[in-house]
């Protein structure tokens, strides 16, 4: 590829931080010397050296972590080595919120102010960092803050994340609080210990623990050792696998009627068929850990507790779909579960159970590479993060094609998410009959719960699908603050805002259906009757705004319309304002709906009208119109959205 | 070798095969439409492969780049030939079938082994080996080439080593298989077509035929010549010769393009006529008589142009010509007259449907089917016939249809313009992306967006020796003459090699250095290997 690089070169720092990673450039066309002589006459380049696009994201990380942001410089060295063109890289580069294109301070501090951090003092964190870095932190200067998106640490919420350039880890850090956040910062940080990921499982403490399955291992192994995973019983469902065959596995995860625990809810046996039954080779397997739903981090305990499992479940999936490749996309936040992984891929691959041509015997070849994403809500969507893998920006494609068919590298690709892969290992250890005795007819097995907010015993809990909303929060404690429940926000940020008379719904796929919700990813963030529902709902808003790719315009716009909407809705209107807006967000919400590319826009507003039609904002709306003379400034508040952008 | 001239196959067959071999031609600079369909030929899993000394930009796009000496291509292709023939890579059957003289031929490749190749031309053994076996493995392949083949003084034999290559492999006449000249304007295919060379009537007919000149006369009501008129070259020696006294110049600039251009010129002030017809005052019409400003074809006049694939399309007029310039027809029109003949009024399509009655490959290609199907390959011999997507499918018929194709045995010759302690540098020109040929069309009507100082580019090794900064302002001389000319450093060039572009004769004459001896078969100059030598200026 013809490559038009500007005269900006790389520091020898730069090139080293590359070079890590990637190797030394093995011809002058990819950023080798001039003086190697040996290539003036001839080049092998072309579809070889194109492909190295796929490592984009991996050595612009590497670029990050070294140096701290990656420069004009770091870019165009980073095109030659791969074989990208510059506008592209940087196209890449700019999309991500952990990746800087600007000098940035060596330290970074992300305060999560979402949903669950915001109403479990967000703002205290920040207040401190203020008076310690004042209201605008040099850019430049040793270390800054900003505000994040969930983390997914919201059952232990504040949280912090800690983005460390040079050699310190990242670290999450929750809960934080306002002085520790401070005491960071004027001595040396270092890694706390963490939490372990059975703290974030109540039901393992008591009587609850036997009917835990998928949460069944976690606090009982070790999860930084293969043999203390083996002697739990680890890889006998591989083994079981093996010995029924790949079409027997596909067999039994149909009759198990397992359903993707994305937030899609799509068949998992159906997934399996197509793309087994794909004649294109070869096939792929992608296990989705990109969990960044607002209130979500049963995938973040899952991969802490008991990576091995993942790792043996992928590893079955692979093996069932004819898979010889496998990505682990894990979300660029998730520093300790990345840890855990990446140990535990090695530890297999060491013991002969990933990687070579002979898995267990059976002369079946199949090794996972650990991807981290870097700060990109829409890479969960399933083709957004294929593009990410690819070394595209994470823009959703148009389906059809389906990944089964044409996916990542256009063949076909399974993509499951964590959960859905987990509860593999059951279904071939018990089959698929007995997996689907467990549960509701139409929802079989069991599913894990994200509770946060006000809740007793926030955490993460398994139980078989049918157990109703009223029942999780009996088991979570009941409701905590004024002990008066507002709604409740089930399914995530993109699902929907439910109330008092929805706790009897059983929370299963058609149970939430009929009351027009979803289980999304398992949210269920509790909000008391003191908490300021058009702040969530703002705070919402301006998530999607933010984390919407720009591809498509119903959502690059509908977004900011829609946040837009709801700051006036905060502050006095003037005469008649408000209908108008409340037509503005139909709309909007219309529009987004039936016209936008992916799942993004198609539920950026699903939260927002639950709450218009559940009445939740009628007192917003209801505030008495005031004259032009008494509204105050407008700008203040439309400046302050333009700074938070 | 095959009779008519133009590329075998169709657009569609660059974008479905399987291997593409661009040699001497930087399509992604010069032909970037045409590469938009080699790109698509790539992204739907062809293979590229690039010969060129230079690793131009369409290079950057091989999966494998050659490097090659200049001018010794039909070395590399004798040597690939061999190759093939003795891996066993050869198509026996279509070899049998559809051609003769492959003995004859494969004794005269004998001598070309790998090793001597890579002697000649420069490239690795295992290199050259990799391309005869990757094109004699792949199921269909496709040899695309430009004026780094044809503008040598072997330009023909140049592509007859190439189609060679194809005859072995049975790589034309197929879908997806082909052997394509590019052609670098929107109808340079069609200016051929319609007769605009010294041996041919339109239609590819023989001007030395007596059937083909008695036909013509008929239609036409005049006695024509019995013998071929003189090529491009040919004209320059006579008229340096006063055989030749005036000259009518239309919609060329040999004054900035013809190598050895200093002679060129001066022949030119030497005429007792000289008579221009251009859009723009060029070069040559300054030095003219007579210019007869002339409308742009591509938007102030109706016709026809003919691409690379043979697509033959309609042009139509949106603008009024400015001042005084009429359409080229009407200007020829009105000359007829004067000189006594009665030319009605010509339309475009009166003038095309002259040429369909004389020429049997356009019959069917009334202007109403033109714009029904957007356009039709040639040959379309009646209105049922939907074109020709590939030429000479008639290979491929068995019992095989008409005449088998011969094999052309070409000996290999080094330039003529020969390296020495003198001039110890080859210098090669080259067309930018943003320029067309003397700039006529690209820098005279609008400044060039991209256009930088004109330059001899060299590697930083060549000029360190030779004690020059970048941007230093140097004489370039060859055995012709010597120019002074800015020098800029290219990394990606090697050392010996030297380029320039013929896009702005005003800051870089560079014809003032190129040759003027001629390929005797097609009448081209040796405009691509030129020996030169390179001094830094001394302070005066």
């Amino acid at each position: 590829m013809d490559l038009y690089l500007s005269s900006a070169t790389a520091t020898d720092a730069e090139r080293a931080a590359v070079d890590a990673l990637i190797g030394l450039p093995d011809t002058r066309w990819t950023g080798g010397d001039r003086l190697d002589a040996a290539d003036a006459i001839t080049a092998r380049t072309g579809a070889v050296a194109r492909a190295r696009r796929t490592e984009l994201l991996p050595v612009l990380h590497a670029v990050q972590k070294a140096i701290g942001w990656v420069s004009w410089g770091a870019l165009n060295y980073v095109s030659l080595r791969l074989t990208v063109p510059p506008a592209e890289a940087y196209g890449v580069a700019s999309f991500y919120a952990m990746l800087s294109t600007e000098p940035q301070a060596a330290t970074v501090i992300h305060v999560c102010d979402d949903v669950a951090c915001r109403i479990a003092g967000a703002e205290e964190i920040k207040g401190a960092l203020r008076a310690e870095l004042g209201d605008h932190p040099d850019p430049e200067g040793a270390c800054t803050f900003l505000g994040s998106p969930c983390l997914g640490l919201c059952e232990r919420a504040p949280a912090v994340l800690v983005q460390r350039s040079g050699s310190h880890d990242d670290l999450a850090i929750a809960p934080a609080s306002p002085d520790h956040v401070a005491g960071l910062l004027r001595s040396e940080m270092t890694a706390p210990d963490y939490a372990e990921p059975v703290a974030s499982i109540p039901q393992a403490a008591g009587s609850d623990r036997d009917s835990l399955r998928l949460l069944r291992r976690i606090g009982l192994l070790d999860p930084t050792s293969l043999d203390s995973y083996r002697a739990a019983g680890g890889y006998g469902a591989l083994e079981r696998a093996m010995d029924l065959g790949a079409e027997a596995v596909r067999d039994e995860v149909t009759a198990s009627k397992l359903m993707g625990r994305g937030g899609a809810a799509f068949p998992t046996g159906r997934k399996w068929s197509a793309v087994a039954e794909q004649p294109a080779q070869p096939h792929y397997l992608i296990c989705n850990a990109d969990e960044s739903e607002p209130g979500t981090f049963k995938d973040r305990v899952l991969m802490e507790g008991d990576p091995f499992a993942l790792v043996e479940a992928m590893t079955i999936a692979a093996y069932a779909t004819g898979c010889s490749y496998g990505y682990l996309y894990i979300r660029g936040e998730y520093p300790l579960a990345t840890t855990r992984l990446a140990s535990a891929i090695h530890q297999v691959r060491e013991a002969g159970l990933l990687g070579g041509t002979d898995i267990l015997g059976r002369g079946f070849a199949f090794d996972i590479e650990l991807r981290r994403g870097a700060g990109a809500y829409i890479c969960g969507e399933e083709t957004a993060l294929i593009n990410s893998i690819e070394g595209y920006r994470g823009e959703p494609r148009n389906k059809p094609p389906f990944p089964v068919a044409v996916g990542l590298f256009g063949k076909p690709t399974v993509i499951n998410n964590v959960e859905t892969l987990l509860s593999v290992l059951d279904i071939v250890l018990d089959g698929g009959a007995a997996y689907a005795a467990s549960g509701t007819p139409d929802s079989t097995g069991t599913k894990l719960f994200c509770l946060s907010g006000y809740i007793a015993k926030p955490g993460v809990y398994e139980v078989a699908f049918g157990a109703t909303l009223r029942e999780l929060l009996e088991m979570a404690g009941g409701i905590t603050g004024s002990g008066k429940l507002q709604a409740i926000m089930l399914g995530g940020a993109a699902g929907s805002f439910v109330t008092e008379d929805a706790l009897d719904t059983p929370l299963t796929f058609e149970g939430t259906r009929a009351i027009g919700a979803s289980l999304g990813s398992g949210v269920i963030f509790v909000l008391d009757d003191t908490v300021e529902l058009l702040d969530t709902l703002t705070r919402i808003a301006a998530f999607f705004r933010d984390e919407s790719c720009g591809q498509c315009v119903p959502c690059r716009v509908g977004t900011v319309r829609q946040e837009e909407a709801l700051v006036r809705l905060g502050r006095p209107s003037t005469n008649g304002e408000r209908d108008v807006d409340r037509a503005l967000l139909a709309d909007v919400a219309g529009v987004m709906g039936d016209a936008s590319i992916c799942g993004l826009g198609h539920t950026a507003a699903t939260a927002l009208s639950s709450a218009l039609k559940a009445g939740l904002l009628d007192g917003a709306f209801q505030r008495a119109d005031v004259t032009p003379a008494d509204s105050g400034s407008g700008l203040d508040e439309t400046k302050r959205m333009e700074e938070s952008r | 070798m095959f009779g008519a001239g133009g590329g075998t196959s169709s657009y569609r067959d660059i974008e479905d095969t399987d291997f593409i071999v661009l040699w001497g031609s930087n399509a992604r600079a010069a032909h970037p439409i045409f590469f938009h369909h080699v790109l698509t030929g790539i992204r739907n899993g062809a293979q590229l492969y690039v010969v060129d000394p230079r690793r131009t930009s369409s290079a950057e796009w091989a999966d494998q780049w050659l490097g090659i000496e200049v001018g010794s291509d039909i070395a590399l292709a004798n040597t690939l030939a061999r190759e093939i023939i003795s891996a066993g890579l050869v198509d026996a059957e279509f070899i049998g079938r559809a051609t003769t003289g492959f003995d004859e031929f494969r004794d005269s490749v004998q001598e070309w082994t790998l090793e001597r190749g890579k002697q000649v031309t420069g490239i690795p053994a295992a290199v050259i080996k990799d391309l005869a076996h990757a094109y004699g493995n792949a199921e269909r392949a496709q040899i695309c080439w430009t004026l780094g083949i044809t503008e040598h003084v072997t330009g023909v034999d140049n592509v007859l080593s190439l189609i060679n290559l194809a005859l072995l492999t049975g790589n034309v006449g197929k879908p997806g298989a082909g052997l394509n000249p590019l052609r670098g304007q929107n109808n340079v295919q069609g200016g051929g077509d319609m007769g605009a060379i010294p041996n041919k009537y339109p239609g590819f007919r023989d001007v030395e035929s007596e059937e083909d000149r008695l036909r013509f006369e008929k239609v036409w009501g005049v006695p024509l010549p019995a013998k071929k008129g003189l090529h491009l070259s040919e004209i320059f020696e006579a008229m340096g010769r006063r055989d030749i006294r005036a000259l009518y110049v239309m919609g060329e600039n040999p004054a900035e393009s013809e190598a050895d251009v200093a002679h060129a010129r001066k022949v030119l002030c030497d005429l007792d006529i000289l008579v221009v017809q251009d859009i723009v005052l060029t070069a040559t019409a300054q030095l003219a008589d007579v210019v007869l400003p002339s409308a742009a074809d591509w938007c102030e006049a109706e016709g026809t142009v003919t691409n690379s694939e043979r697509r033959v399309q309609r042009c139509r007029k949106a603008l009024d010509p400015p001042g005084e310039a009429r359409q080229d027809l009407q200007i020829i029109a009105d000359l007829a007259r004067r000189m006594g003949h009665d030319w009605p009024e010509l339309t475009s399509e009166d003038a095309w449907d002259e040429l369909r009655s004389l020429s049997k490959m356009h019959e069917g290609m009334s202007y109403a089917r033109l714009d029904e199907h957007g356009g039709l390959q040639w040959p379309c011999p009646d209105e049922e016939h939907p074109g020709t997507l590939i030429l000479h499918e008639r290979l491929w018929a068995d019992p095989l249809e008409g005449e088998p194709v011969p094999f052309c045995p070409v000996e290999w010759h080094a330039p003529i313009d020969v390296l020495d302690e003198d001039f110890p540098l080859r210098l090669t020109t080259v067309r930018r992306l943003d320029s067309y040929n003397t700039g006529v069309q690209t820098d005279v009507l609008s400044t060039a967006p991209l256009r930088k100082d004109e330059s001899l580019r060299i590697s930083p090794e060549d000029a360190t020796r030779l004690g020059l900064a970048d941007g230093a302002l140097a004489r370039v001389s060859s055995r012709r003459g010597t120019i002074e000319v800015l020098v800029s450093y290219d990394l990606a060039l090697r050392p010996g090699l030297t380029w320039m572009t013929p896009h702005a004769s005003e800051e870089a004459d560079v014809n003032v250095l190129t040759a003027e001896d001629w390929d005797p078969k097609s009448g081209t100059a040796e405009f691509k290997a030129v020996a030169i030598r390179v001094d830094a200026m001394t302070a005066s």
